[in-house]
């Protein structure tokens, strides 16, 4: 293996391409830098990689994949590609008694071709937790430090939704909602007996035309990627205006392995793996911005040692790959026997929820502290592998009556989520396996994890109210198929929720967090950490848009640091 | 009936993405594959089965239509393609292999010994009480030998549906409407009485 180095000179290097790294490319470059952005996957093609409106009959796998492999997992062969559990390769440990999942994208976009689009501000009490009820930290910012970036997202990206005045949900920069669906007014209904909160979504989807983008044509296809960039992803959103400057960069299949210390104690450089040609190659900038995904970013900080950094780079605090977080997950499901009387119709609507229910018990004592908010669907979707499945198992038998009991119970379920928020825990964290390297000899992450009872009490609190809600409206509850002595009240594995942060978290204090409340490094001032890593809790919202709204405000920030001429290897 | 998180993570639909793989198999080649399957069946007129013998694959075909067959509604399983579906998925997945190859010559043993005939050969009513013995998991109860012929027969029942419902006649069926542009969704139509 050789070392090629460039002699560009680039004034920021970006590593990571999703949420964070794309905000911070739009941002930098428009603020007149040259950015190099560093991606560890193939570019993406909306044309070629985009599966929009086929139907599962034009796949000879009818959407199982080859070998029937997507029929076993979540998802199915028509969607944007968007990443998996397990990469060849690419391995990571979880510790024995721990089980950990880690969903990777490497992919320009990274986790943002797939991802739901929810789009919830956090809450003010969201950010000073400590000061509200004694547990984890405040973070270093205020809701009011925040909201002007999160307008600037909102009506940058656009997002979907309605001012309702709730404290535990704050209104945003919205276009306006779509019309709910049959499902969406049964539940509306059932929580209004119940007084629950059930309100239109906020999805980051267009329904208008907006900033040059066409408004959603409903094919409820959102998973699989939109040709026509009417809902939002890095690679169609955020990467387009950064390249229109002329002064942005994108290296693919470029796998950073460690940041490189120079003179000052700044960083120099990063060390990357040319996956094609298998070359190490080096980057040079005069700042560098982390946003490769919380894990990853952790693993590439506590990969960079160094006589001057030697726990791994800005880890003076030692907080790195520590207070790793995901979300409480916990689901269940009804049987609507209205809907079997529905007239055929169509039902697919925006790619994903119309409406959701949104965190409703914080004016009460509740026998757990935080909350969660849920996501909820079903009704007449387009038919799919697996759909059938359970109709099968339980009917059993044969022949037109099993044909015909298909056909009454289609679209007549919905189902229940809910996205809590978790107590951080000294029981969950990442660190550099002793042992385990990937392909490119990079040494692996190995996750350690244990929800809290907090964690279990709330999946219990789920499981109730969706019971409660399904016989209110009038229908049959259908508990999870999960539950056991590892997922009381069917809580999910770690990771499994794909919101995992807080591993290089931000604070006032550099004894306690690695970065101040800009993303910039403690200990190294020419180092941003800007993805969800540095979250300091992880509010029952979905972390995208409060990723890139604190990316974002980070950008300004560094913009100004390089005028003033504070940063600089 | 329990659901499980993947019916729940289906019907959230976008949400569902949580855990989808990336392995999918690139747009060009779904086509060639499919346009390879059509042309194999307009050349020969009878499909050439790639993982099962013609004694099997017209015992599958036979199972197909048994499960799902037509009815006024609608055709059934083997218009709708899904042997060939089962066919070409078995072809690429070893564990498919042995749970249907395994099952189809555990289903012929069966009737020779009752019988002395492999499942084609048998007279309708003699198949129709096979398929009753298998067809229904409390029958391992007064039977235990019959278990495998009954995971097996679970197995192409859900493997028959999927098959069926993905197809256009399946989707038909169904009353499936979307998949298309929109200018402004429609919302939900109000709900009969009764």
């Amino acid at each position: 293996m050789q070392v090629k180095r460039t002699a560009t000179a680039y004034d920021v290097c970006i590593i990571g391409s999703g949420a964070s790294g794309g905000t911070a490319a739009k941002v930098l470059a428009e603020g007149g830098l040259r950015v190099v952005m560093l991606e560890a996957g193939p570019p993406v093609i909306p044309a070629r990689d985009y599966k929009e409106h086929m139907w599962p009959y034009e796949s000879p796998h009818r959407g199982a994949g080859v070998g029937g492999r997507a029929r076993h997992d979540v998802g199915n062969e028509f969607m944007a590609p968007n990443g998996a559990w397990e990469i060849d390769g690419e391995p990571y440990v979880s510790a024995p008694g721990s089980k950990f999942r880690w969903f990777r994208s490497r992919i320009v976009g990274g986790r943002t071709n797939h991802w739901g689009r929810i789009a919830l501000r956090m809450a003010p009490v969201d950010f000073k937790v400590r000061s509200h009820d004694g547990m984890g930290d405040d973070w270093p910012l205020s809701y009011e430090d925040l909201a002007p970036y999160y307008d600037k997202v909102e009506a940058y990206i656009g997002v979907f939704g309605t001012r309702e005045n709730i404290p535990s949900a704050p209104d945003g920069v919205f276009l306006p909602p779509p019309k709910p669906r049959c499902t969406e007014l049964i539940v509306k209904k059932a929580c209004d007996k119940l007084n629950i909160l059930c309100i239109p979504s906020r999805l980051a989807i267009l329904t208008k035309p907006h900033n040059g983008r066409a408004a959603c044509h409903y094919c409820a296809q959102c998973g699989r990627g939109c040709i026509t960039a009417s809902n939002f992803s890095s690679s169609q959103v955020m990467i387009p205006p950064a390249e229109k400057t002329g002064r942005f960069t994108l290296i693919t299949g470029a796998m950073a392995r460690e940041l490189i210390v120079g003179r000052e104690g700044k960083v120099s450089a990063v060390s990357y793996i040319d996956k094609d040609t298998r070359e190490e190659r080096r980057i040079h900038a005069s700042a560098f911005v982390v946003a490769a995904s919380a894990c990853e970013s952790a693993r590439l900080l506590l990969n960079s040692r160094s006589a001057l950094f030697p726990d791994g780079l800005a880890n003076s605090s030692g907080v790195v790959g520590r207070n790793l977080m995901d979300s409480v997950g916990s689901d269940a499901g009804g049987y609507f026997p209205q809907l079997e009387r529905m007239p055929a119709h169509n039902h697919d609507g925006v790619g994903g929820m119309h409406m959701y229910l949104p965190w409703w018990k914080f004016d009460r004592k509740n026998e757990f502290l935080r909350g969660y908010h849920t996501e909820f669907g079903g009704g007449r979707d387009m038919p799919g592998v697996g759909d059938y499945d359970d109709v099968c198992d339980s009917l059993e038998g044969y022949g037109i009556s099993l044909k015909q009991e298909c056909k009454k119970k289609y679209g007549t379920y919905i189902g229940f989520s809910g996205r809590g928020e978790m107590i951080p825990n000294e029981n969950c964290y990442c660190e550099i396996d002793p042992q385990v390297v990937d392909r490119w000899r990079i040494p692996v992450l190995r996750f350690h994890w244990k929800w809290g009872e907090n964690e279990i009490k709330m999946a219990r609190d789920m499981q109730e109210t969706y019971r409660a809600i399904v016989e209110a409206g009038g229908g049959v509850f259908l508990p999870p198929a999960d539950i056991d002595a590892s997922h009381p009240y069917g809580i999910s594995d770690g990771g499994l929720i794909i919101h995992e942060v807080g591993t290089v978290r931000m604070g006032e204090r550099p004894a306690t967090s690695a970065l101040n409340q800009f993303c910039q490094a403690h200990d190294v001032k020419n180092l941003f950490v800007t993805d969800g890593a540095c979250f300091v809790t992880n509010a029952d919202k979905n972390p995208t848009l409060t990723i890139m709204a604190l990316t974002w405000r980070a950008s300004e920030y560094l913009l100004d640091e390089a005028k003033k001429g504070n940063l600089g290897a | 009936m329990t659901i499980t998180r993947r019916d729940i993570l289906k019907t959230l639909g976008i949400t569902a993405v949580a855990g989808s793989v990336l392995r999918v198999i690139p747009l060009q080649a779904a086509e060639y594959a499919h346009r390879m399957v059509n042309a194999e069946k307009a050349a020969n007129q009878s499909y050439a089965p790639k993982f099962f013998s013609v004694h099997a694959y017209k015992t599958l075909q036979s199972l197909c239509n048994s499960i799902i067959p037509p009815d006024a509604g609608a055709q059934g399983a083997v218009e709708a393609g899904a042997p060939e579906f089962i066919d070409l998925l078995t072809s690429e997945n070893p564990d498919y292999q042995l749970a249907l190859g395994g099952g189809l010559m555990w289903l012929d043993n069966l009737c020779i010994d009752r019988y002395e005939k492999t499942y084609l050969d048998c007279a309708p009513e003699q198949q129709k009480e096979i398929l009753d013995l298998i067809a229904y998991r409390r029958n391992v109860g007064q039977d235990p030998s019959l278990q495998p012929g009954i995971e097996f027969f679970s197995f192409l029942r859900q493997f028959t549906a999927d098959g069926f419902f993905t197809s256009e006649i399946g989707i038909n069926y169904l009353g499936y409407i979307g998949n298309t542009y929109v200018q402004e969704f429609p919302g939900c139509p109000p709900v009969p009485e009764k």
